[in-house]
């Protein structure tokens, strides 16, 4: 049986870091029958973080950031194709030109795309970006380049900060607004939000939080001019970015009869997707951004992230399985981890901070910005969040994997005077933000109920 | 023989020439091995790991159960723990490398190869060649002169002081350290003394090196103490020469017992970058650094008592098989090699990027010459040093 799996036809629906990574990982682990890879856009697997941090600073050209490949995958690629739909009973992925492709087992791969603003016409005003893409990093930072007189930064999750903090370093004046009371609220919490704000606002951030924005303006000629805000206010912009996360892509999915909704698709830990009623599939699999799997150190909460290392541990996971036995099959048990740099600081982050009630500031302190927050579930450690101090991160996931207890015992040097202190972690509910949070927990256990679709607000 | 005699064999300096199968020993003997004198050795790749990165491990020596205060005045951040650490060590960086000046070292790599250059030509050629005294010790001497703003002309000088402090700091358990330490103390203050008047002569007329950044720096609170920057300049200075020598000391050495990967490396210099990784994994210069848990620490079910002097043997954790494939091949195309060459957590080497490059462009140079040439003393006496393991001398015939 082994052998039958190491051949025959694989197809990997994305060609972005999970693909890339499952692809080569097939043929690491001695796949030799053909591999397609299929991508929407032309454009070979390439890099996303450095395209809201070096490519708008100036640093690098968006179109340099290629990722390096391990090994050749030996894959026919099919790019600047989207899959549009997939049948699981005769085994075929089929492409918007109207090809279909066969195959014995499929990866979907297929990430997440930016959410665009939700009034269309005000969307398509010259100057309003989003930005996921290399051609949107690369029309941000030709506009950038232009010196505008100001940018307007709608949402301050990690994509909106960066790109704030990518503005500010080019000098330029910028405004933030924000839905929640303080940026990375949704991601990381009270505490640490409060430093954000104190970030944004000291290098010169125009940061508005607890508004919205009610409408993009125009000046007649289709450019943007500026925007209106939920208190009254009027931002006057030239160039406008709508970072309000992330959006996934599984509306080719929708007739497919996979569990596939808003939240991403769902599937087990060895990343097999689960069909419509709860039912394990053998022969389609998921990885990446678009995936949702349960994690036993989270309560066996679905998990559904936009990470750059889960792409790649899981896509490994996924690539092993679909070569291997039952018995040989591995788990995708990773301890999730993240980072950013933005306003000169370098955030690290290890578990998952939204799965938490308390938090204590375990090294450092606010005032040096310079600390490690440890994050709390009824009693154990289940995250923690360095900033600028990433060489404690390991001890730290250490303890989450030993589900440690909650606060973590003393004994740093720097430890904080606040480190037998906990206080509440003051995650907000996602509902109430205008952007997803980095990292979503969505239910329990699968099982049908998760069928009922969101709609996408 | 008993595990708890693994410090004293390994520091003995009879087994300085190979070590690497008393590791073997430590590793199988357990996570944590106990030594007569009441300290632990740890050897496994990912307990030294663990500990490198826990926040409770201190390398500050006031944190060792009876050692006094008094006697360890004024340590660098070498042997400071955070907050202090991360202070003194982000003063320094300041002029050295990024985020403030991230072109430095990078800018120096053409002086580095004229150096290199000039002591390849003037190497002797009616005798074997001292690798150590003509090449690898003169290299990195030069260079540290140079970035720090040291004259060159006062080796003779401060190799002495240095010899001595870095004596003081050997791990030579069961010995009487009393005169070792004595001498270091005093050799630790005129070095001081000497770099500060050094930096002193630069201020309000600096040069470009990094006593001048240092004395000249416009904002008083960026700006480091007299005492601050005696120790900070006297830990650049030694630790700027006394570890590239045997990074490149241990290079052509390895080289020249391995003729088929010598050859592999001159096919393909592209490989160079990778070889100097693989050296400081399979011979470093550093082979093990001492730590003190600051509270009881549980290490795979073993607890250390919080004051014990544990050694994480950096050199073993290298050589580790649950680390690295076949470990104890030397391979120059080796990927994915997480080394403890440089140590690990925050006191990861502050000086990695000048070693690189320094031992990249020592060992590129000579590549062409160690095709032809022969070890004269197949095993060369080495320095008495068990922390800072290398040849004293390495005799070839070019």
């Amino acid at each position: 049986m082994a052998g039958e799996l190491r051949d025959g036809r694989i197809v990997v629906v994305g060609a972005s870091l999970a693909g890339l990574r499952a692809a080569e990982t097939l043929r690491e682990e001695g796949f030799t029958g053909s591999l397609t890879v299929v991508g929407d856009e032309p454009y070979p697997p390439y890099d996303r973080p450095p395209l809201s941090k070096q490519v708008l600073i100036g640093g690098v050209p968006a179109d340099t950031t290629g990722l390096p490949t391990r090994r050749d995958p030996d894959a026919d690629w099919r790019l600047g194709v989207a899959a549009t739909g997939l049948d699981l009973l005769e085994r075929r992925v089929l492409l918007a030109d109207g090809e279909s492709l066969p195959y014995d087992r499929v990866l979907i791969a297929t990430g997440t795309r930016a959410r665009p603003w939700p009034d269309a016409g005000e969307a398509a005003l010259d100057g309003v970006f989003t930005l996921r893409t290399r051609d949107d990093a690369s029309g941000l930072a030709e506009r950038l380049d232009a010196g505008p007189g100001r940018v307007l930064v709608i949402g301050a999750g990690f994509t909106g900060s960066e790109i704030a903090s990518a503005c500010r370093e080019r000098g330029l004046d910028v405004t933030v607004a924000e839905r929640g009371p303080a940026p990375l609220v949704g991601a990381l919490g009270g505490t640490l939000s409060q430093l954000a704000a104190v970030m944004h606002r000291g290098h010169g951030v125009d940061l508005r939080c607890g508004v919205t924005v009610t409408a993009l303006l125009g000046d007649g000629n289709e450019r943007f001019v500026g925007a209106d805000l939920s208190d009254g206010t009027r931002v006057e912009a030239d160039v406008c970015v709508v970072a309000l996360g992330a959006v996934r892509n599984v509306e080719w999915l929708a007739d497919s009869g996979l569990a596939a909704g808003a939240r991403g698709i769902a599937c087990d830990a060895g990343c097999r997707a689960f069909n419509m009623y709860g039912i394990v599939t053998d022969d389609v699999f998921v990885a990446g951004d678009v995936s949702r799997f349960p994690h036993p150190l989270f309560g066996y909460q679905m998990l559904s992230l936009e990470h750059w290392g889960n792409a790649v541990a899981q896509a490994e996971v996924a690539a092993h399985n679909m070569i291997n036995p039952g018995p040989l099959q591995r788990p995708h048990l990773a301890v999730p981890t993240f980072w950013s740099t933005q306003f000169g600081l370098n955030i690290k982050s290890v578990g998952v901070p939204t799965y938490s009630d308390h938090v204590v500031i375990a090294q450092g302190s606010l005032e040096a910005r310079r600390l490690a927050v440890v994050y709390g579930y009824r009693g154990r450690v289940t995250a923690a969040v360095t900033v600028d101090m990433a060489k404690s991160l390991d001890y730290y996931r250490h303890l989450i994997e030993t589900a440690a207890p909650f606060p973590p015992p003393p004994g740093a040097a720097d430890r904080a005077i606040a480190a037998d202190v906990p206080i509440p972690s003051d995650v907000p509910d996602p509902k109430g933000l205008s952007h997803e949070p980095v990292v979503a927990l969505t239910g329990h256990l699968p099982d049908r109920r998760l069928m009922v679709v969101q709609p996408t607000r | 023989m008993a595990s708890d005699t693994l410090l004293a064999r390994i520091t003995d300096y009879a087994n300085r020439p190979d070590p690497y199968p008393l590791y073997a020993e430590l590793r199988a003997a357990g996570p944590v091995v106990w030594q007569a004198d009441g300290s632990a050795l740890v050897g496994g790749y990912h307990h030294i790991t663990a500990l490198l990165h826990d926040p409770r491990l201190s390398a500050d020596e006031r944190s060792l159960c009876g050692r006094s205060a008094s006697e360890h005045k004024d340590p660098s951040f070498l042997r400071l723990d955070d907050p202090e650490h991360h202070r003194l060590r982000t003063l320094a960086m300041r002029p050295f490398g990024p985020p403030h000046n991230p072109g430095r070292i990078d800018a120096m790599r053409g002086e580095i190869a004229r150096i290199t250059g000039e002591l390849l030509d003037a190497l002797p050629t009616d005798r074997p060649v001292d690798i150590v005294d003509d090449f690898a010790y003169p290299l990195p001497v030069s260079v540290i002169c140079r970035l720090l703003g040291v004259p060159r002309e006062d080796e003779p000088l401060f190799r002495g002081w240095s010899d001595a402090l870095v004596a003081a700091a050997d791990v030579r358990p069961g010995e009487d350290t009393a005169d070792a330490d004595r001498a270091g103390r005093e050799a630790g203050s005129e070095m001081r003394q000497y770099l500060l008047d050094l930096a002193g002569r630069r201020r309000g007329n600096p040069a470009d090196d990094l006593l001048s950044d240092f004395v000249n720096e416009p904002d008083p609170s960026l700006r480091l103490t007299d005492d601050e920057l005696g120790v900070t300049a006297t830990l650049l200075l030694i630790a700027g020469h006394e570890t590239t020598v045997n990074l490149i000391t241990n290079g052509v050495l390895t080289l020249l017992r391995e003729p088929e990967q010598l050859e592999r490396l001159v096919r393909e210099p592209g490989l160079l970058p990778l070889a100097v990784e693989e050296l400081l994994r399979y011979e470093p210069p550093v082979h093990m650094r001492e730590r003190a848990p600051l509270v009881d620490v549980e290490i795979a079910g073993t607890t250390i008592p919080k004051g014990t002097s544990v050694f994480l043997v950096l050199a073993s954790g290298s050589r580790d098989p649950r680390a690295f494939r076949d470990p104890d091949r030397f391979d120059p195309g080796r990927t994915d090699n997480e080394h403890f060459g440089f140590g690990g957590g925050v006191h990861l080497c502050y000086g990695a990027p000048l070693a690189r490059i320094e031992a990249e462009t020592a060992l590129g140079a000579l590549l062409p010459r160690l095709r032809t040439a022969r070890l004269a003393d197949e095993s060369p006496p080495y320095r008495q040093n068990a922390m800072l393991r290398g040849p004293r001398h390495l005799s070839v015939r070019l």
